[in-house]
């Protein structure tokens, strides 16, 4: 069931009414109720593989958290006869005892991940050919449920979260739906605490959650929609759409990849706003970014967050990173081993991290030309720094604007291996934006050959500079703040442009099928 | 301390560490500065900052890190 269908629509508004007829204290089930009936929708299948996720990850955490009360009540009651050392000993065999149940569930479920993403596309490095079905049982979502799940248990191993005591409670965390199709991926401390309490009917919340949800869909339907087949067309074939071709179909794929899965958020989002629940956000202006450390900063960040957390500092704390550190402190000098664990740690992150997005070459190698430039980057720190002591042009606006869109064509670039079918296409799809001479496309009206016609490019240009407004305003605070601190009339006039804007000029019509979202397959 | 506050001034100088309260809440430690930091003090101190303590409550000031540093050693 699409976000953008009517179907959804229907759901969202029979699940708000039901819930806020509904005793409060019976809220969160009739929440899973429906997240269970959305996913039942998609694939009556799928439902094995949540519920698997969710009672090993649920009996996991019990066991973990059942290991911290032994632990206390043991300590407590032996306080007196205890030497410190049997005291570190006991804490030591205990946390041993925690690390199995985490290996447990994390082993599991990577392992449900791994067969069901990742099986064709290893069987195709030794054989040279995939096994062709596995994509087919590739349930919705999967990357992000089993994440949120992941993490979950390792808060719980940390003692950061207390383990869900509800088995249903607990499979409403991994299953609510509106996040269940492309994140965020959030933290049990951060949802948990909205998503079980008892919410009664608040205007605020839910005229803040439906201007969201249409926020959402202005940018999907009149823009990610409509943007949609051009690139469709210009990635098709690189034999033929070469050189400004390849331009427009990066430029354009970039704003489309923006337009869906920051309008997916922001349906989600609202969705939850809209029943009280507050879900954490996944982006911050990201092409307003000056430098790739940045955007990372501020693009997908519940998923940056998550490999910080849970990849990163594990890989660059553990003994064995430690110990290449002060090998290489000893035998290469102190520069050398002071950096080692940063990258040798990133390069793990930017690897999984690419493996997570897709099991192919394509995703690895974008994954891994991210690493090179940060550090490239996080390297030549230094000169950038003497270099804007050294010119006083570096502090203006108009240097940070140029930064801005060099950082954005960077994405573009780097976005690339997400729309080619082989890393080697890729590179020559790059390199003939340098090699072919058909940069007259621009003023031919070639470009209006490609399935979007001269009407559906005004109506994107005007849909990006709207777009781009609301990004400016926002830098200033909450738009939708905004929006409500003005007069009644004002506001109703926002609220019904912004619908008509959706119903007249939305990328749909009679037999118009809409897009699935970008992110859906990740 | 003095040697803390030595491995911080090394990583960034232009920060007067002995009053910033708010070094991961204003954005002035990132996570490589962390791991670098994690790295120096295991050469320095001793002792290993494992993941589940890299938490803003230790890391926001140098005293915060400091007392860390002395919880762990009494630990270890």
């Amino acid at each position: 069931m699409l976000f953008t269908s009517y179907e959804f629509i229907g759901f969202i508004f029979a699940l708000a009414i039901l819930y806020y007829v509904f005793p409060k204290k019976l809220q969160w089930m009739l929440l899973l109720l429906f997240s269970y009936l959305f996913y039942w929708i998609a694939n009556p299948i799928y439902l094995i593989y949540i519920a698997v996720t969710t009672v090993t990850i649920w009996g996991c955490g019990r066991m973990i958290e059942r290991n911290f009360a032994t632990q206390s009540e043991y300590l407590k009651a032996n306080k007196e006869s205890l030497t410190k050392e049997e005291k570190k000993a006991y804490k030591n065999s205990k946390k041993s005892a925690r690390g199995r149940w985490l290996l447990l569930g994390v082993l599991v479920n990577l392992g449900i991940l791994a067969v069901v993403k990742y099986t064709d596309f290893i069987v195709g490095i030794f054989t040279g050919k995939g096994l062709g079905f596995m994509d087919l049982a590739v349930p919705m979502g999967i990357s992000f449920y089993t994440f949120q799940a992941i993490g979950y248990l390792i808060d719980v191993k940390r003692g950061t979260v207390k383990a869900e005591k509800n088995l249903f409670k607990f499979a409403l965390f991994v299953s609510f739906f509106p996040q269940l199709v492309q994140g965020p991926i959030s933290r049990f401390g951060d949802l948990s605490q909205t998503l079980y309490a008892e919410h009664r009917f608040d205007w605020t919340n839910v005229s803040y959650g439906i201007e969201r949800i249409m926020w959402g869909f202005f940018k999907k339907l009149i823009i990610a929609d409509r943007v949609a087949p051009a690139v469709n067309v210009l990635i098709s074939d690189v034999s033929v759409y070469h050189g400004a071709y390849a331009f427009v179909g990066m430029v354009l794929y970039t704003l489309e990849l923006y337009a869906d899965f920051t309008g997916g958020i922001d349906v989600t989002i609202g969705v939850a706003q809209m029943l009280g629940i507050r879900v954490t956000e996944n982006f911050n202006r990201p092409y307003f970014s000056t430098s790739l450390k940045e955007y990372w900063r501020r693009w997908h960040i519940t998923m940056c967050q998550w490999f910080r957390e849970f990849v990163f500092y594990p890989v660059s704390t553990s003994k064995a990173i430690q110990g290449l550190a002060k090998f290489s402190r000893k035998h290469f000098g102190d520069n050398i081993g002071k950096k080692l664990p940063v990258y040798v740690s990133t390069f793990v992150v930017w690897f999984a991290t690419g493996i997570w997005h897709g099991a192919s070459w394509n995703f690895i190698v974008w994954g891994l030309l991210n690493w090179l430039i940060l550090m490239v980057s996080e390297e030549l720190e230094p000169l950038y720094d003497k270099f804007h002591g050294k010119f006083r042009f570096s502090n203006t606006i108009g240097y940070r604007i140029f930064m801005g869109l060099r950082t954005l064509l960077l994405i573009c670039v780097l976005n690339m291996f997400d729309c080619y079918v082989s890393v080697s296409e890729t590179f020559h799809a790059f390199l003939t934006m340098f090699t072919s001479a058909n940069y007259s496309i621009f003023t031919t009206g070639e470009l209006l050959n490609l399935g979007v016609s001269a009407l559906d490019y005004i109506i994107l240009l005007c849909g990006v500079l709207v777009m781009l407004i609301v990004s400016m305003v926002q830098v200033k605070g909450s738009v939708r703040d905004q929006i409500a601190a003005k007069p009644y009339p004002v506001r109703f006039v926002i609220w019904f442009a912004l619908f008509l804007v959706i119903l007249l000029v939305g990328a749909y019509g009679i037999g118009y099928d809409s897009s699935q979202f970008i992110y859906n397959r990740f | 301390m003095d040697e803390l506050l030595e491995i911080l001034n090394d990583l960034h100088p232009d920060v007067d560490f002995t009053t910033e309260t708010g070094l991961i809440d204003n954005m002035i430690l990132d996570s490589f500065d962390i791991v670098t930091l994690i790295s120096e003090i295991s050469e320095n101190f001793d002792v290993t900052i494992s993941a589940e303590y890299i938490i803003p409550e230790n890391f926001n000031s140098a005293q915060a890190l400091y007392a860390l540093i002395e919880k762990l050693e009494d630990e270890e």
